[in-house]
């Protein structure tokens, strides 16, 4: 039985599709990469995986114990939250939140969870600082940390390094393969196949032609064929996957 | 100084300023939550509708008005904060649509069934609080103490999930957390604390007073805690030096407040600053 198996998924909002024909499942220890283009309804079965919104057909199947309220969350940040005054602590132990039941309070276990996971991340010192003041790979940080606050068992990672510099991305790529090293199963969403092929090992493209397989069977797949192929196009010319990389976050930066 | 002494002698005065300082420290809590999820003025709009609940009040000329008052609020309040995460009314349109509304209905109901020979008189002091915090009665004065409390006793067991809420409600609900039910307590309480606050700022001063200690205090501290600490704390001074100004410079209490309000705010962007320059 895996973590979680998906069948026959239809993604959307009410009658509008989004993503159609959804069939993949995730192991425990899996690093699962969902890829595909923007509005291709990445986001859109992130959500319903998270259980934020419901699926319009098809089932997601949890397996192996894994509870609903076991899945941790790094999302794409809000606007809410740049201007949000909240100490690094408060954050992170905000992830310890959904195991409380009616406790209105945090109880010590939570506490030492909290300052595990800070530790881990390397955002102890941190922890009396603003949230709002920190950069942007140390925001993803505390948001990691909260996650992990969360559950132990299965992550998902919406577009972990959307907006960071190039060292940072670097960084926030090696630290994920930390956790996955750790049995942490994780699920990252990226429009960045380049590191989805370089850390992954399994691929979920959605689009036209959805596509679930190892990294290996992917590259050689029509569909993954056809992006890389468009991608490396749309730099007029073929670069390496690293290079693409920084190029891709520094559009990011822009748009954003 | 004589004469604030004079005053205390009186029980009103002694009321007011006990049901004052109450309804400052509740509207301060939920303060920092309202303006961070983007609902400054829902507690305008929420306003708006208990005056048009008190007409209604004024025209079946109900003894006790908070017991119609305060349910239209609550169901307003929870339509309100409902539509935020609704596409087709924009949050901030639902809240202008409802409030101008209720605004008219309420006049217009006023003045088709005149209670007393001055309608303006009796508008104007529902709109920008009378001296009727001055004429509370003992029952009136329990009431209020009651409901403070209970905002408060809720305020604080649920602290750590509205910090949830507000800060990631995606996460929130994603990890189990009861995001829903949570939303609704806050908009409950939000009207509440708006129905109580209504006796002394009156309906249309009462977003200051919900705003303001919240956004003087961001100015200041850096961590929900803090924050929400120094507002309660800011809130609550603000509304004992303007009560007591307004007592002894005869001004209307609720303007008089929310000038105190305005005044430290000026003064913790200052400090903001100041320290911003410094660092």
């Amino acid at each position: 039985m895996a973590l979680l198996t998906v069948k026959d998924l239809t993604v959307g909002y009410g009658s509008q599709i989004v993503a159609e024909n959804i069939n993949f499942e995730v192991k425990a220890g899996d690093y699962l990469c969902i890829v595909g283009e923007n509005g291709s309804g990445k986001s859109t079965l992130m959500k319903t995986l998270l259980g934020l919104q419901k699926p319009v057909k098809g089932e997601i199947i949890a397996g192996e114990g894994l509870r609903e309220n076991e899945i941790g969350y790094l999302p794409q940040q809000t606007q809410v939250q740049r201007d949000f005054p909240a100490s690094v602590r408060e954050v992170v132990l905000s992830g310890c939140q959904g195991r409380g039941g009616f406790r209105p309070f945090y109880s010590a276990e939570d506490k030492k969870k909290a300052s595990e996971n800070m530790e881990k991340m390397g955002i102890t010192d941190l922890a009396q600082k603003c949230y709002r003041e920190l950069s942007g790979g140390q925001q993803q940080r505390v948001l990691l940390a909260r996650a992990l606050c969360a559950t132990r068992k299965l992550l998902l990672l919406d577009e972990p390094v959307s907006g960071l510099d190039p060292k940072v991305t670097a960084e926030m790529y090696a630290l994920i393969s930390e956790l996955h090293k750790e049995k942490v199963t994780i699920i990252m969403i990226s429009h960045d196949i380049g590191t989805a092929v370089n850390y992954a090992d399994h691929i979920l493209h959605v689009g036209d032609n959805v596509f679930f397989g190892t990294r290996d069977e992917y590259l050689g797949s029509k569909a993954g064929k056809f992006f890389l192929m468009m991608q490396s196009r749309e730099l007029d010319n073929p670069v390496m996957y690293k290079s693409r990389t920084t190029m891709k976050v520094k559009e990011d930066k822009d748009n954003g | 100084m004589d004469k604030l002494f004079l005053y205390l002698q009186y029980p009103f005065v002694r009321y007011a300023i006990i049901v004052g300082v109450l309804i400052a420290l509740c509207s301060s809590l939920l303060g920092v939550t309202l303006v961070l999820k983007r609902f400054s003025y829902i507690g305008d709009g929420l306003s708006h509708v208990a005056f048009g609940a008190m007409a209604i009040a004024a025209v079946f000329n109900l003894t006790n008005n908070m017991l119609i008052v305060m349910p239209i609020t609550i169901v307003s309040a929870v339509l309100l904060l409902r539509t935020g995460q609704n596409a087709k009314i924009k949050g901030d349109a639902a809240i202008a649509m409802i409030s101008v509304g209720a605004l008219a209905f309420g006049y217009l109901l006023m003045n088709i069934f005149p209670t007393s020979s001055n309608i303006s008189g009796d508008v104007c002091s529902t709109l920008f609080g009378s001296m009727s915090i001055l004429t509370l009665k003992g029952a009136e004065v329990w009431l209020c103490v009651i409901l403070s409390v209970i905002v408060v006793v809720t305020f604080v067991l649920f602290y750590n999930r509205i910090f949830a809420v507000t800060f990631d409600e995606n996460f929130a609900k994603a990890t189990g957390t009861r995001t829903d039910l949570y939303n609704l307590i806050i908009a409950v309480i939000t009207a509440v604390i708006i129905v109580l606050a209504m006796n002394l700022v009156g309906s249309l001063l009462i977003s200051a007073l919900v705003i303001f200690p919240a956004l003087s205090a961001m100015k200041l501290f850096k961590s929900f805690k803090s924050v929400t600490i120094c507002s309660a704390v800011l809130s609550v001074i603000c509304a004992l030096t303007g009560m007591i100004v307004s007592i002894v410079a005869g001004t209307p209490v609720g303007s008089t407040i929310v000038a105190a309000d305005m005044i430290v705010f000026g003064i913790c962007c200052l400090i903001g600053l100041v320290r911003g320059v410094n660092r």
